[in-house]
């Protein structure tokens, strides 16, 4: 608890933080929901919502994952300062470190989760989805996250430095992004949709717009995909947790 | 010659921008079958955002670099020598704007061979590359005076997600006519970038389009004077001789 604490009010009391995690992932529903919603418009577009919660989805995921990789930063910049040594000296259980940073995550996550989906409804999205479905839309971008910062944080305990940022950050982009980002994945050609469908993400994806627009889709398939992420991503920070102890933090 | 010994510099200039046209040219090749949009292939109407990637990134590096050269003070010893405030600032683009030539040969070679096609043709490929010369300078111009501005490193990286936003605020992804929102489309008109990407994508798409070649150049144009004149204002001050 005082690790995740001690993030938790790293973040929120530090502008250089809370700012870019607040402003990216508006800019990026506004970019996408604004610019692109004529798309909804192509043939076969087959999606029971509004091309606003379609991206909505999507951002909120990101912004999950993202979050979750944010967190591992702050891990490593911990480790390298030093920090993480006196962390490993004083906990009683080690995994109780990696269990606090997970905390800090998840709480910036819904901290995020609220002000988008506030904005989002402010704007018009419209949620065919019941209070089920929401929460199992939640609770994927809380796997989502939780996944994230596992393999982050596996890099950062390997790593601990800083300079770790794009090795934890460029394979989570790549997996976002090699998913139904703009049209849903029958409207995906080439390479793109070759990756895209074997992808874990897309029936991540695909779910979480489901439950959005009440045409629940792919469930069992979105949380076996998260569910096998985040535990294999575990093992990873937890191994990695290991080395870090043995190199002496 | 600094920026091309910088792999960190060259190597995400060429594949970043490859990278996401990739990825938007199969996510979003369905948005050709949009009633009125200019072409089957959204390979070749997305070819333009790589050059226009380009000129951002040259801000940072070009910025970059130059706030490195006051902070280690090496400005200062330049200010010993007799060369002219314009003649240090354009030569500080030097490398930026050949680094820029560099990616705009690559961009057009990968998206050809991709399939993209240029309907201007050879000459008109002459002219695309001289487009790209005149965005990557205009936004190298951005960042000398960036770097003139503030003077460290931090501040000129932190234009990049700026930049980054204007871009994303314009005609990147659709027709201007074809975006749905009007407020979407109101800020894509008045952005100075969905010009610039216009004027490229035109060589792609019609061939030679006057206007939007016009309207291209004189956006690129204006960008660069107005932040040239600013950077060479700002070095005045940084190299007052005491």
């Amino acid at each position: 608890m005082a690790v995740a604490w001690r993030n938790l009010h790293n973040f929120f009391t530090n502008p250089a933080l809370i700012v870019p995690a607040l402003l990216f992932p508006l800019f990026f529903f506004t970019a996408f929901a604004g610019g692109l919603s004529r798309v909804a418009g192509a043939p076969g577009f087959d999606f029971a919502g509004d091309y606003t919660a379609f991206q909505f989805v999507f951002v909120l995921l990101q912004a999950s994952a993202f979050g979750g990789v944010f967190t591992g930063f702050a891990m490593a910049r911990d480790f390298e300062s030093g920090f993480g040594r006196r962390m490993l000296l004083s906990a009683p259980n080690r995994l109780g470190i990696l269990a606090g940073y997970a905390i800090a995550a998840v709480a910036r996550a819904v901290f995020i989760w609220v002000l988008l989906t506030a904005i989002a409804l402010a704007v018009g999205m419209g949620v065919g989805g019941n209070a089920v479905d929401l929460l199992g839309l939640y609770a994927l971008a809380g796997i989502v996250s939780f996944a994230a910062l596992m393999w982050a944080a596996g890099v950062a305990l390997r790593i601990r430095s800083v300079q770790a940022g794009p090795l934890m950050q460029t394979p989570v982009f790549l997996i976002i992004f090699l998913a139904p980002v703009y049209v849903p994945i029958d409207l995906l050609s080439g390479w793109v949709e070759s990756a895209a469908r074997v992808n874990p993400v897309t029936a991540i994806i695909e779910a979480s717009r489901g439950f959005i627009s009440g045409a629940e889709t792919d469930v069992l398939a979105a949380f076996g995909a998260a569910a096998g992420m985040a535990l294999a991503l575990v093992v990873w920070a937890v191994t990695g947790l290991r080395r870090a102890e043995a190199a002496g933090g | 010659m600094r920026t091309l010994r910088q792999p960190a510099q060259v190597v995400p200039t060429i594949t970043f921008p490859l990278f996401l046209l990739a990825i938007n040219a199969g996510g979003l090749d369905a948005a050709t079958d949009i009633p009125g949009f200019p072409t089957d292939s959204y390979l070749t109407f997305a070819l333009a955002v790589p050059f226009i990637q380009s000129g951002i990134f040259a801000v940072s590096n070009g910025g970059a670099d130059l706030a490195r050269d006051i902070e280690t003070g090496f400005l200062d010893r330049l200010a010993l020598t007799p060369m002219s405030g314009v003649a240090l600032v354009t030569g500080q683009l030097a490398g930026v704007v050949a680094l820029g030539l560099l990616n705009a040969v690559v961009y057009l070679g990968v998206g050809l061979a991709a399939g993209a096609t240029l309907e201007a043709g050879l000459a008109g490929a002459l002219v695309l590359l001289v487009l790209s010369l005149v965005i990557v300078f205009a936004f190298g111009c951005v960042g000398v005076y960036a770097a003139f501005r503030f003077g460290n490193g931090e501040a000129v990286q932190g234009l990049f997600p700026l930049l980054f936003v204007f871009l994303f605020l314009s005609s990147m992804a659709l027709p201007r006519d074809l975006i749905e929102q009007d407020w979407f489309r109101t800020i894509a008109t008045y952005n100075p970038v969905s010009y610039l990407i216009e004027g490229v994508r035109s060589l792609f798409i019609v061939g030679f389009d006057g206007q939007a070649l016009a309207l291209a150049f004189g956006c690129g144009t204006a960008i660069g004077a107005v932040f040239l004149a600013l950077a060479v204002g700002r070095l005045r001050t940084r190299l007052v001789r005491t």
